[in-house]
């Protein structure tokens, strides 16, 4: 197995690829078809012919300002651009002619009158395509004087005072004006791949300059993002990561998949020896097609952060400081007390968490642990507080538990419905591939409590914005249902092709009943009813509808029934099973599907089967040598329970932060203390670890080999750029402890246990980590009749046979507002931070977001005597927090929303623990709350921060 | 026209925008409304132009400092433009550029202590054939020597 790969070819094209007929030309004597629109530089680039060029790249469209790519063509008066000429049939071009090559050098020759000439001090020496082309084109001399100029910072006498220095506010990157060449490239990159708009040319002629903002902005108070996209178009040091300004010239690169969202962006990871100098999108992967953000690029310092924890630690109880121990010992520490609490309190007193965002051959062998080594199901995972409805809903309705569609799909998309998901922060990749589409003129419909910045910001506006009461998820959908019925815009071919007809009948009826109707629940959802029915024409009828959905939908008490009515919509205007069109999950965290697919659920095994079938526990105990319980364990709200009951007393956490993440902080508290063995593996010493008595240092991603699962079911490959710090990889120290407690696993590379997952699991059964090396991706499922995967879902017919419709009653959630708790909180992410923030809150990205603030409508706030900025006070019936307010009218009056980032805020103290009917998803996004202004504090922040404090001691070395 | 106006409100500046936003391209409309109206572009105005035409803050500035005709603060009561370009300063223009900014003691796009006069550079007023040319407030002035600048500036009352 190779670990280090090179790259597959990332030659600059010049200019985007395109689609159409074939055009045959001549180029240099060779012939060469192309797709009709192409430019003649791609063609001569696809011909293998490099035109010299400096402002043409291939991510974003021709411009033509360089004069660089010049060319002759026969019967074309001049020498035209190359890459603003699109080819024509027979096109007889020469790229090398005496005249195009004096005009190029003649065009170089003023650029570098105008550049400082100190390369070999320069950040981009050796990876800058100025100087790249000054070879190309045979630049010998500069024939123009020094004349004033804004680069050199020190004049003949005196300072220059028309020197501009470089901005350096972004902590990621610089912009030196010095080296810019106004090539545009950047800006153009904002606006076309990031969608951002931040950037532009400020003045003309000679002054011209990239500018962030406007007059008074620097990059930092602009509005970019930080994506990284500018700096990855800049062909010269002037957007320059600082990292490599500070490292050199990376001089070889991996590929592997980014470990933050389920976007699953690809990356290369550029290194000198072992230390990483850059993450680069990469662009064929095929999540991100070249494109990242900021948490991706730029946030991946975490890795070596001070307080990351390298040696196991022990401690006896929870009241003493930790003691460091050797690996072995605490191993055997470990596995001593597990098996002691299974002999005292018996086989299903305890159990295991796994990682969303571990590979997905360390969460199978994480689960493998309970049902073979433990001998329970006591399995869950992470995404039971996210996307656990997603997987009932979807199993129920079409046959599998994930999303239809691969994000290549929104490219042809025409209307889209965004509902519970704010992609903008939480998937921004994603976002700014839709927002691509939207601009070029698909329609967009969102559903969100909060004004989020895909309902309008630059160049995108949503149609319509249903900015609907959290909770009544369920009412709207099911009214958009109830239009598209009783107006006769249902797909019925479709819908009797495909789906069981006499069940949409029952549903089409369930539906027309006038209390679904958008002016009945008006009162109730808060949203206008000739808005909602707008809406509803404009999906039925739009063309090619997309729907993606987020948390907003699947924490709720009716999470499940939301996912079923999405589902429902979807299905009824005959938008499922091909291109375009679809019902897309967008997953939280980079291997959440994984961890599902995985058999992470205490119900189900590997591939979502139950563990009551007799026939699948068959091929798991033929495969292990071993008896596999055939009753489901327990869920992490039940192991909760059952820890304060005293039934439940040991717990193996990996990669997880459950007293962060988990609603009703002070009940996780109180499970955790009542266990007398609980194992965080984990980088940090995470929250959960101050209730641990066994911490196990953990891997990054950078450090391990294995795939990631991401929301299209993207199969990615993850390679070990680096040996781990930690001196393991994690599925390692998983398989110390599994052998510990008598397992004999022999497992030498995730490979093998690849090849374990696809013997045992039919949607996994063609993948190999061969197959991932050759194809790049595999989405599954993969098996014998999709050897190359499945990028479409459902296309010839719905998994489960025929797509089936269920009724989607509307039932209130029993956290009602009330006098003493009138607002209802929601909650969500930000771009620059992602999760519980255990990695992105120890990177420069806190610059953006330092701690969680709650935004309120300033109608709410006045009445409160509450001003932006002030401390607050934010309780519910659970629990009270004081974090600061922020005044705006993105939320609607009545409701309050924050964030879940910092720990010592806790939004979860005050979140409740109803959880969704099918999947006890927790309903973190309805809490009834009070806000009143506050001087500090809270006692339990207090209590909770001290608690803390003194749980993180470490003894010191002896 | 160009005159010292109290700073705008962002009322003000909102009813401006909205005046034009039927115009197809309403940019360049609003910003000339805005710089006739006050005498300058407020910078207060940049993100609301953004907002209203839903475009990045980034983009309006981009336009707004492409033309210098466009001021981010107000001029003096008049304005005095001299050519700079090549017919004229092959006619004696820069010595005429020369005495005049000495004369008002200013740099170029500088305005007199008294608020009476901003001077400043333009290239070709397209009246080469009377070169050296001069604009006052927007009234092209030929053959302009050191005696009818003083004429000219004293006219405008520097």
């Amino acid at each position: 197995m190779k670990d280090f790969i090179i790259p597959w070819d990332d030659r600059d094209m010049g200019t985007p690829a395109k689609t159409g007929a074939a055009v045959t030309l001549t180029i240099d004597g060779f012939d060469i078809t192309v797709p009709e629109g192409t430019s003649v530089m791609r063609a001569a680039a696809e011909a293998g012919i490099s035109v010299p060029k400096l402002c043409a790249t291939d991510s974003v469209e021709a411009f033509g300002s360089c004069r660089l790519c010049v060319v002759e063509i026969e019967g074309r008066r001049g020498t035209p651009a190359s890459c603003t000429t699109p080819v024509a049939p027979g096109m007889v071009v020469h790229t090398q002619s005496s005249k195009v090559r004096k005009i190029r050098k003649g065009v170089m020759e003023l650029y570098i009158s105008d550049h400082p000439l100190d390369c070999l001090t320069c950040a981009a020496n050796g990876d800058c395509e100025l100087q790249d082309m000054a070879g190309a084109v045979g630049l010998r001399d500069v024939r123009y004087e020094p004349g004033r100029n804004h680069f050199e910072q020190r004049a003949v006498v005196g300072d220059n005072p028309e020197y501009i220095p470089a901005d350096c506010s972004n902590p990621y990157f610089t912009y030196d004006p010095q080296k810019c060449i106004v090539c545009s490239r950047c800006v153009r990159a904002c606006e076309e791949v990031q969608g951002t708009f931040a950037l532009t040319i400020e003045g003309r002629g000679f002054d011209s300059r990239v500018k962030a903002g406007m007059a008074g902005d620097d990059f930092l108070s602009s509005d970019c993002v930080s994506c990284g996209a500018c700096v990855q178009a800049c062909p010269t040091a002037t957007l320059q990561e600082k990292s490599v300004i500070e490292l050199g010239t990376p001089d070889r690169s991996v590929v592997t998949t980014c470990a933050y969202c389920g976007v699953g962006c690809s990356f290369k990871a550029e290194m000198q020896g072992d230390q990483l100098v850059r993450m680069v999108p990469h662009k064929q992967g095929k999540a991100n097609r070249g494109h990242s953000c900021v948490k991706g690029r730029f946030a991946w310092g975490y890795a070596t952060h001070k307080e990351r924890i390298l040696h196991p630690m022990i401690r006896d109880s929870i009241e003493e400081p930790w003691r460091e121990v050797s690996w072995d010992e605490a191993i055997g520490f470990a596995a001593n007390r597990m098996r002691g609490l299974q002999e005292k309190y018996g086989r299903r007193s305890v159990g295991v968490i796994t990682s969303s965002r571990c590979t997905n051959e360390e969460t199978f062998l994480v689960q493998k642990l309970t049902r073979a080594v433990f001998g329970n199901n006591n399995t869950d995972t992470c995404a039971r507080v996210c996307h656990s409805p997603t997987g009932y809903g979807l199993g129920q309705t079409f046959g599998t538990s994930a999303g239809t569609q691969d994000f290549d799909s929104v490219e042809h998309t025409d209307v889209v419905i965004i509902i519970g998901a704010n992609p903008t922060d939480g998937h921004p990749v994603f976002a700014s591939r839709l927002k691509k589409r939207l601009r070029a003129g698909a329609k967009l419909i969102v559903i969100d409590p909060r004004r989020t910045n895909m309902v309008k910001s630059a160049h995108i506006k949503a149609a319509h914005h249903l900015a609907l009461r959290p909770g009544t998820n369920v009412a709207v959908v099911t009214a958009l249902a109830h239009v598209i019925v009783t107006e006769g815009l249902a797909d019925e071919q479709y819908i009797r092709e495909r789906c069981d007809w006499d069940e949409f009948r029952e549903y089409a009826e369930f539906v027309s009943d006038p209390r679904h109707a958008p002016e009945a629940v008006e009162e109730l959802t808060g949203v206008p009813a000739a808005e909602l029915r707008a809406a509803a024409r404009l999906f039925a009828t739009g063309g090619n509808g997309a729907i993606y959905y987020g948390l907003g939908v699947t924490e709720h008490s009716q999470g499940s029934t939301t996912v079923i009515g999405i589902a429902n919509l979807a299905m009824m205007t005959g938008n499922v099973g091909r291109t375009g069109v679809g019902v897309n999950p967008l997953r939280g965290q980079n291997n959440v599907q994984g961890s599902c697919d995985m058999g992470s659920f205490p119900h189900e095994l590997p591939g979502y089967r139950h563990v009551k079938l007799p026939e699948v526990r068959a091929i798991f105990e033929n495969a292990w040598g071993v008896a596999i319980d055939p009753e489901p364990g327990l869920r992490i709200p039940n192991m909760l329970d059952a820890a304060v009951d005293g039934s439940f007393k040991g717990l193996y956490c990996q990669g997880e932060d459950i007293l962060q993440s988990d609603p009703d902080t002070k009940h996780v508290a109180a499970g955790l203390a009542a266990m007398e063995c609980v194992i965080v593996h984990d980088l940090f010493l995470n929250e959960t670890a101050n209730y641990a008595h066994v911490f196990l240092p953990g891997s990054t991603f950078l450090e391990k080999n294995g795939t990631f699962t991401n929301a299209e079911r993207r199969i990615n490959m993850v390679r070990k750029v680096m040996a781990p710090m930690n001196g393991y990889e994690d599925w390692e120290v998983t398989q110390m402890l599994a052998n510990a407690m008598g397992a004999g696993w022999t497992y030498t590379h995730p490979s093998q246990i690849m090849a374990e997952i696809a013997a045992t699991t039919p949607s996994f059964a063609g993948v190999t980590y061969d197959k991932i090396e050759a194809m790049g991706s595999v989405q599954w499922p993969c098996n014998d009749a999709n050897p190359d995967g499945t990028p479409l879902m459902h296309v010839d017919g719905f998994v489960r046979g025929k797509g089936r419709f269920i009724v989607t009653e509307y039932v209130p959630t029993l956290e009602k507002t009330g006098p003493r708790f009138p607002l209802l909180l929601t909650t969500g992410r930000i771009l620059s931070q992602y999760n519980v923030g255990a990695q992105t809150r120890r990177t420069a990205n806190v610059v953006w977001h330092d701690q969680d603030v709650l935004e309120i409508h300033p109608h709410d706030a006045e009445t409160r005597g509450v001003k932006d900025g002030d401390f607050i006070k934010l309780a519910s019936r659970s629990g009270e927090i004081t974090l600061r307010a922020q005044i705006t009218d993105r939320v609607s009056p009545g409701v309050v929303y924050t964030t879940f980032h910092h720990p010592d805020t806790q939004a979860n103290v005050v979140t409740t623990d109803f959880s969704d009917w099918a999947t006890n998803c927790p309903e973190y996004k309805v809490t009834a709350v009070q806000v009143s202004p506050s001087n500090g504090p809270t006692d339990w922040q207090e209590e909770y921060a001290e608690q803390a404090a003194r749980s993180r001691r470490i003894q010191a070395a002896e | 026209m160009t005159q010292t106006t109290p700073a705008p409100s962002q009322d003000d500046i909102l009813a401006l925008i909205g005046s034009q936003l039927h115009l197809e391209g309403p940019l360049l409309p609003i910003l000339h409304l805005i710089q006739q109206s006050y005498g300058h572009v407020p910078q207060i105005a940049v993100p609301l132009i953004a907002d209203a035409l839903n475009i990045g803050k980034a983009e309006v500035h981009g336009v707004l400092s492409f033309y210098h005709d466009f001021r981010d603060i107000p001029a003096g009561r008049h304005v005095v433009k001299i050519c700079r370009a090549e017919a004229c300063q092959a006619m004696g223009g820069t010595a005429v550029a020369d005495h005049a900014l000495q004369r008002l003691g200013v740099e170029w796009h500088g305005t007199t202590a008294n608020g009476a006069v901003t001077v400043e550079p333009v290239y070709c007023l397209g009246l080469c054939a009377c070169a050296p040319a001069a604009m006052v407030d927007g009234r092209v002035v030929g053959r302009v020597d050191t005696a009818r600048m003083d004429d000219l500036l004293s006219g405008v009352g520097a």
